[in-house]
């Protein structure tokens, strides 16, 4: 469904990546883990048109999809939850939410959409009415992720989720990503809370400096000795 | 009593023309975030096709608008996308400034070249003709100017908050990287916006023309003021550039009949200075966002 091909990447005269590829197939789980400044975010944002790569290409569903605009590309399906939620933060929930569901294909049936994942976020049906830079950090990132849901997306990517959060509602937040994905929805993870986003994810990726140095199942990557000694402090 | 009546109805009137004005200069600042020095000169612009459809066609000047405000949303989309644009990815984003205050003058230059230095009179169909409210007396093309503000305020304001695109302009102003991920495309907004304020200032150009003798430097003057009321009111506010220019419009005419009408701009550019230095972000100002997602 995706394909990351040898993508060197960065911002102006620096190379964050080098020669980075990485495939997501339909209805997998896929996390890319690593180190703070290792480039997580940076491959996200290179999926998202958001960096354009300067040697090699992203591919989703056999397009190119590396030149396009960000807009083009969540208008093909990929959206991506960002790092620090980024919410609009005069907009009410129930705004943040309609925004999520601008792309084309979301948006003539955003409010069957908004029911549903209403359903999954019922916290959040409460809070409609308020506005987003009132509720609490763990609220934030729910309707952070409540609003690429919005979009319908066919690759839902997310940036820390669990960055800053306490962790009790970090277990929610993998609660719902772990929801999301049984609902079939394919996903690519990029966090620095190795452990649980490796229980969550089919296959995951471990990218230092730059450079994807192992990928394999995520239970087997849970065993390996690197990956233990390096991310899970065993 | 009736004096003062008077110059308080006088006041608000001039308000509403502020108001009008101003209005597109806060919607383009608040969104795109670009000062546009030019919009004075748009004003002018929108004057002198008010004067040559009006006179040429033979026209109401008011029936003009028809015309004035697409051809002013074309101005200002084409200023943004072809004069911003290309300078939003400048190192020093004051190129922008300068580019409008370019701009600026180049407009008042063309103005000169095609009409000269001479005023122009656009024909006025009777709206100068004064009608009297209770013990007061106005023009009856002010009591328009004054009721299409404040249609004109309203509408903007549904536009913003009800309508997809009024969120999507919003969502950019707020926070443009959380929006361009929810697939709007920023640049587009960004032309519409510019083209929407400058609409708004066409819209109004149809109004003054019959009422204000048209030259090449007449933006100078509004715009001035309107920079002013923009601040008052929080940069970036409709509501605050309505009530802002209502009050300003009050300051010109209680100062220029208390104080003396030569000291008129001296009490409203004090007002500006003051406004400045105690509360800079205006009556209706909000926290600029400086949310951007990292790299």
């Amino acid at each position: 469904m995706l394909e990351v091909r040898n993508v060197d990447a960065g911002y102006g005269s620096t190379v964050i990546l080098q020669d980075v590829s990485l495939r997501v197939e339909e209805g997998e789980v896929v996390t890319i883990v690593g180190a703070n400044g290792a480039g997580k975010t940076t491959t996200l944002r290179t999926i998202s048109g958001l960096v354009t790569p300067k040697t090699g290409g992203v591919f989703f569903e056999g397009e190119e999809i590396s030149k396009l605009q960000p807009h083009a590309v969540v208008d093909r399906g990929i959206t991506l939850i960002p790092e620090g939620r980024q919410l609009f933060p005069d907009m009410s929930v129930r705004e943040n939410l309609l925004m999520g569901a601008h792309r084309r294909d979301a948006r003539g049936v955003r409010s069957e959409t908004l029911d549903e994942v209403l359903g999954l976020f019922p916290r959040l049906g409460e809070r409609l009415d308020q506005h987003a830079s009132s509720l609490s950090g763990g609220e934030q990132q729910m309707v952070a992720i409540a609003r690429g849901m919005m979009a319908r997306p066919r690759l839902l990517m997310f940036d820390e989720p669990s960055l800053g959060l306490a962790p009790i509602i970090v277990e929610q937040v993998f609660d719902v990503i772990s929801k999301v994905a049984a609902s079939g929805m394919t996903v690519l993870i990029v966090e620095q809370n190795v452990w649980h986003t490796l229980k969550a994810a089919d296959r995951g990726y471990v990218l230092e400096n730059g450079e994807m140095v192992l990928d394999d199942a995520a239970d087997a990557l849970l065993e390996n000795d690197h990956v233990r000694q390096a991310y899970l402090g065993i | 009593m009736q004096t003062f009546l008077q110059i308080i109805a006088n006041g608000l009137m001039l308000g509403g023309l502020f108001a009008i004005v101003a209005v597109g200069l806060t919607l383009i600042f608040g969104i795109v975030k670009v000062v546009n020095f030019a919009h004075g000169e748009f004003l002018m612009v929108g004057m002198y096709l008010t004067y040559l459809l009006t006179s040429g066609l033979g026209v109401h000047p008011y029936a003009t608008a028809v015309a004035v405000i697409p051809i002013l949303f074309v101005l200002g989309a084409v200023t943004q996308r072809l004069l911003i644009q290309p300078l939003m990815h400048a190192r020093d984003e004051h190129i922008q400034i300068f580019a409008t205050v370019g701009l600026s003058t180049a407009l008042i230059n063309l103005a000169l070249l095609i009409f000269g230095a001479d005023i122009a009179n656009t024909p006025n169909y009777g709206v100068r003709s004064q009608i009297q409210i209770g013990s007061v007396r106005i023009l009856e093309g002010q009591l328009w100017i004054f009721l299409a503000a404040i249609l004109l305020v309203i509408g903007l304001q549904l536009f913003l908050a009800r309508t997809n695109t009024g969120r999507a302009i919003r969502a950019t102003a707020q926070n443009r990287a959380a929006a361009r991920l929810m697939g709007i495309n920023d640049r587009f907004i960004y032309v519409l916006t510019f083209g929407i304020g400058a609409a708004c200032v066409g819209f109004g150009s149809a109004l003054i023309a019959p009422l204000y003798p048209t030259s090449p430097t007449i933006g100078t003057y509004f715009v001035l003021i309107a920079f002013v009321i923009v601040v008052l009111g929080g940069l970036g506010s409709i509501p605050g550039a309505f009530f802002g220019a209502l009050i300003i419009g009050l300051v010109d005419a209680l100062s220029g009949f208390y104080i003396g009408s030569d000291l008129r701009e001296a009490v409203v550019f004090g007002i500006f200075l003051v406004i400045l230095i105690l509360k800079p972000s205006g009556l209706f100002g909000t926290r600029v966002s400086q949310a951007h997602v990292s790299p």
